[in-house]
């Protein structure tokens, strides 16, 4: 049955891209809502995943939602120095620079995958990198399908 | 099996308005599992309370989605709505379709679809949830201050005088700090040690203070309300309880003249056996073993000891170490001042009569060298023009630190006052870079200082002092005037900049608490929790945060007492239960997740069998430290640890929900 689904999203030419954030919910979620407060509009193709830390976002939700059919994926945290849990943005952004690597060298297309800080007073950052994020994946040669490299 | 129930908001028309909320209603009640599916107008009103827990109630629900605001504005309204109910709080969860949904899209088809990906996400999440417990932790209801300066006296006192008990624990022979070296304050001008030495002795006195000086923490273990310490009392020389302070000893001791005063900032001697100043707290002197003749020559010189009336002398005391048990801690380390031979272009150590700003205090006060009478250390004579040089050391990012002091634009008006004050007809320079002065009466004081008391303010630095025929010629910049500048002057004070105190980052080592690149403590929150630290019970006060003058000291001492009586006012201290845990029987004791855990959280814990034989090591966490960050599970190859509420099933569940 999943099978069937990605094999439909392969080939789906709609160009509405799944992106999944995973977010933590001291910075980057509340900049989320600050966004929502301030009626600020934005893709709608984006889905929050909250996690309590950026620190707690394994490597391996990205390659899962990958392979559900994600298009895109966007990890997002606190700003270096506001850390609500002191470091875990640093464990965060090391491990990312790290896994983004793998990812390369398996052949995922890069602009696929996307690192940000979000404090809570961004509301407008947040719009402005989801829709830049959007527009990209959007623009890319395989648009709303296959994550990899030709 | 699950029966969960699903609650969709429509928050008036804020959500209903942009999604079809019957369509997000009808969509939940097809997801196996899902026993009720309901929307109302306004979920938090009490009528939509009232409905989810008649809901919970019927349905005998295991599970809750709310489709409605950010967690962040109700989850906790919906969590105690479900312990009416009696539902762990754990097991309601939130989809927020509002601020990230219905106010940030206005395609009403595709803003509907999102809500429904939302809510199923919530419902797999909720699943898979789990009862948790928040914890409890009992609090041992005894403080330790470390540090013994202005902002550690006055943490001590207010908690003492909350009847709580405290441990005071100073690294020097007396309490008093830095305060008690200071001879006028700004901006009133009132004595420093006028005000300083009545608190000293109120500590001294206090039944719910227990002082050690001379001492130093050594070990602190634990958390939270169960801090175990260990404090090093540093042989004296002296037994204590029969010392009455008479002075004999140190009037006999024949090293008078090779040992510098620490608290005259070397423009004095003191003994071996000594007190560092006369209103010392205690009364009780130490003996100094570096640099005692007894101990540097065998046991030659018993001079103190002859001389003792009470014969309190005991060369053979050894350190003692003191365990205690307390539930807070307050950091109150004091500070430094730069080093001034950094600034070679100065003369600082060269030139005796270029003095940093305390030096120049002790030249100043009653109880100093020179007994309050301006004086050269080179030849004793009065000078008649001195230059002030501010920002030695602050704000110079080359040589120095990047950071304004703080208190030195005020303590060099003041030095420039009361130069002025004693030294009739003298005349005062001040170069500067801007005039920092904006608390309460501060601007109206340097005023003072260049109006009434006419010091020259020059805009500048200074590139050079050197000394020609008796005098130091200061070469600098007037900077609004566009000339350059010569002055002929009898006696140089740099305005030193501050930095923390020396060991003061072993310290916060030893605490667990985090510093910055300087080593001033940092506050777990700059702004809304700046008297805690990162670590849960201990706090923070005084110059050891960073640059502050005397008010702003006490001030923050006083904020770490009302919190720490605050923490005290309960027997315990509750902590979210959203904690890591260890699946024991996976654990293989590789402690990668100790090595990512910012708040020292976990140990190894020994699993032994029956006969009490080792059998292995696992890693344990504990609730008073752990805050549930979740460093640790990305860390564990073995996937033993998880941290509860955000579960790696869980987790995955929600992305595949996802799928597409």
């Amino acid at each position: 049955m999943e099978d069937k689904k990605e094999e439909l999203a392969k080939t789906s030419g709609d160009n509405d891209p799944r992106i999944i954030a995973f977010v933590c919910n001291w910075c980057t979620y509340s900049g989320a809502d600050l966004a929502g407060t301030s009626r600020m509009k934005y893709a709608d193709n984006v889905r929050v995943i909250k996690l309590p830390c950026s620190g707690r976002i394994d490597p391996m939700f990205i390659v899962e939602a990958f392979k559900k059919g994600a298009k895109g994926v966007l990890i997002s945290g606190c700003h270096p120095g506001d850390c609500h849990y002191i470091s875990g943005n640093y464990h965060s952004r090391r491990k990312y620079a790290i896994f983004r690597n793998l990812l390369g060298f398996l052949g995922v297309d890069l602009n696929r995958v996307e690192f940000s800080w979000v404090s809570a007073s961004e509301g407008n950052k947040w719009v402005h990198i989801i829709n830049e994020f959007t527009d990209k994946i959007k623009s890319l040669k395989n648009g709303s399908n296959d994550i990899f490299k030709k | 099996m699950s029966r969960i129930g699903v609650f969709v908001c429509w928050c008036g028309s804020n959500i209903a308005g942009t999604v079809d909320v019957e369509k997000v209603r009808d969509e939940a009640s097809k997801i196996p599992g899902v026993v009720s599916a309901v929307d109302y107008k306004y979920m938090c009103s009490d009528p939509g309370q009232n409905s989810l827990r008649n809901v919970i109630k019927e349905k005998n629900l295991t599970g809750v989605v709310l489709a409605a605001c950010s967690p962040h504005m109700h989850e906790n309204t919906f969590r105690k709505a479900a312990i009416k109910e009696g539902l762990n709080p754990y097991f309601v969860e939130i989809a927020n379709i509002r601020e990230q949904v219905s106010w940030v899209h206005d395609d009403k088809e595709r803003a509907t679809s999102k809500a429904v990906d939302l809510m199923t996400m919530m419902v797999e999440k909720v699943k898979r949830d789990r009862s948790i417990d928040d914890v409890k932790v009992p609090l041992h209801k005894k403080t330790l201050v470390i540090g013994g300066g202005i902002s550690g006296i006055q943490a001590a006192l207010d908690i003492a005088n909350g009847g709580v008990e405290v441990l005071l624990v100073e690294k020097e022979p007396s309490i008093g700090g830095r305060m008690i070296q200071l001879d006028e304050t700004f901006p009133t001008l009132d004595c420093s040690s006028c005000i300083m030495t009545p608190k000293m002795v109120e500590v001294n006195q206090h039944p719910n203070i227990k002082l050690y000086t001379y001492s130093e923490v050594t070990d602190v273990s634990g958390y939270i309300g169960n801090f175990k310490i260990k404090i090093k009392k540093k042989a004296r020389s002296v037994v204590e309880k029969d010392c009455t302070g008479c002075g004999n000893c140190w009037n006999v001791c024949p090293m008078h003249k090779n040992v510098k005063s620490e608290f005259n900032v070397n423009l004095s001697e003191r003994t071996a056996i000594y007190v560092p100043f006369p209103q010392a707290v205690p009364l009780i002197p130490a003996l100094d073993r570096a640099v005692c003749l007894h101990f540097k020559k065998g046991g030659k010189c018993v001079k103190c000891y002859e001389a003792c009336g009470p014969k309190c002398i005991d060369f053979n005391l050894q350190d003692e170490i003191v365990e205690e048990t307390v539930g807070a801690i307050v950091a109150a380390t004091g500070y430094d001042l730069i080093e001034n031979s950094l600034y070679g272009e100065y003369g600082y150590g060269k030139y005796k009569d270029v003095v940093s700003g305390l030096q120049f205090e002790r030249l100043l006060s009653a109880s100093g060298p020179t007994e309050g009478l301006v004086k050269r250390p080179s030849d004793g004579a009065t000078p008649k023009t001195i230059v002030f040089i501010q920002c030695v050391g602050s704000r110079d990012p080359e040589k120095g630190v990047p950071y304004c002091s703080k208190v030195c634009c005020m303590y060099t008006a003041k030095h420039a006052k009361l130069f002025a004050h004693k030294v009739h007809g003298s005349q005062s320079y001040v170069f500067y870079i801007d005039i920092r002065a904006t608390s309460k009466g501060y601007e109206e004081f340097v005023r003072g200082t260049m109006e009434q008391d006419g010091a020259i303010y020059l805009r500048g630095r200074v590139s050079r002092i050197y000394e020609d025929e008796g005098k130091l010629i200061i070469k600098g910049a007037d900077t609004l005037s566009g000339n350059q500048v010569e002055i002929a002057a009898d006696m140089v004070v740099l305005a030193t900049g501050v930095i923390p105190k020396k060991g003061s980052d072993k310290v916060a080592q030893m605490l667990g608490i985090s510093y910055d690149k300087y080593g001033f403590y940092t506050e777990s929150h700059p702004k809304l929790r700046p008297t805690e630290s990162s670590t849960a019970g201990i706090f923070l006060a005084g110059m050891a945060q960073g640059p502050r003058d005397i008010p702003e000291s006490v001030v923050s001492g006083s904020a770490a007492a009302s919190k720490i009586l605050g923490l005290f006012s309960k027997d315990e201290y509750e902590v979210e239960g959203t904690i890591a845990s260890v699946n024991e029987a996976t654990c293989v004791a590789c402690f990668y997740c100790r090595r990512v855990c910012a708040y020292n959280a976990i140990s190894g814990k020994d699993i032994k069998d029956r006969s009490g034989k080792l059998i292995k090591v696992v890693a344990n966490v504990n609730p008073g430290l752990c805050v549930g960050c979740g460093a640790c599970v990305n860390a564990c190859f073995s996937k033993t640890i998880d941290v509860k509420g955000f579960m790696d099933d869980q987790i995955y569940a929600e992305i595949r929900s996802l799928s597409v």
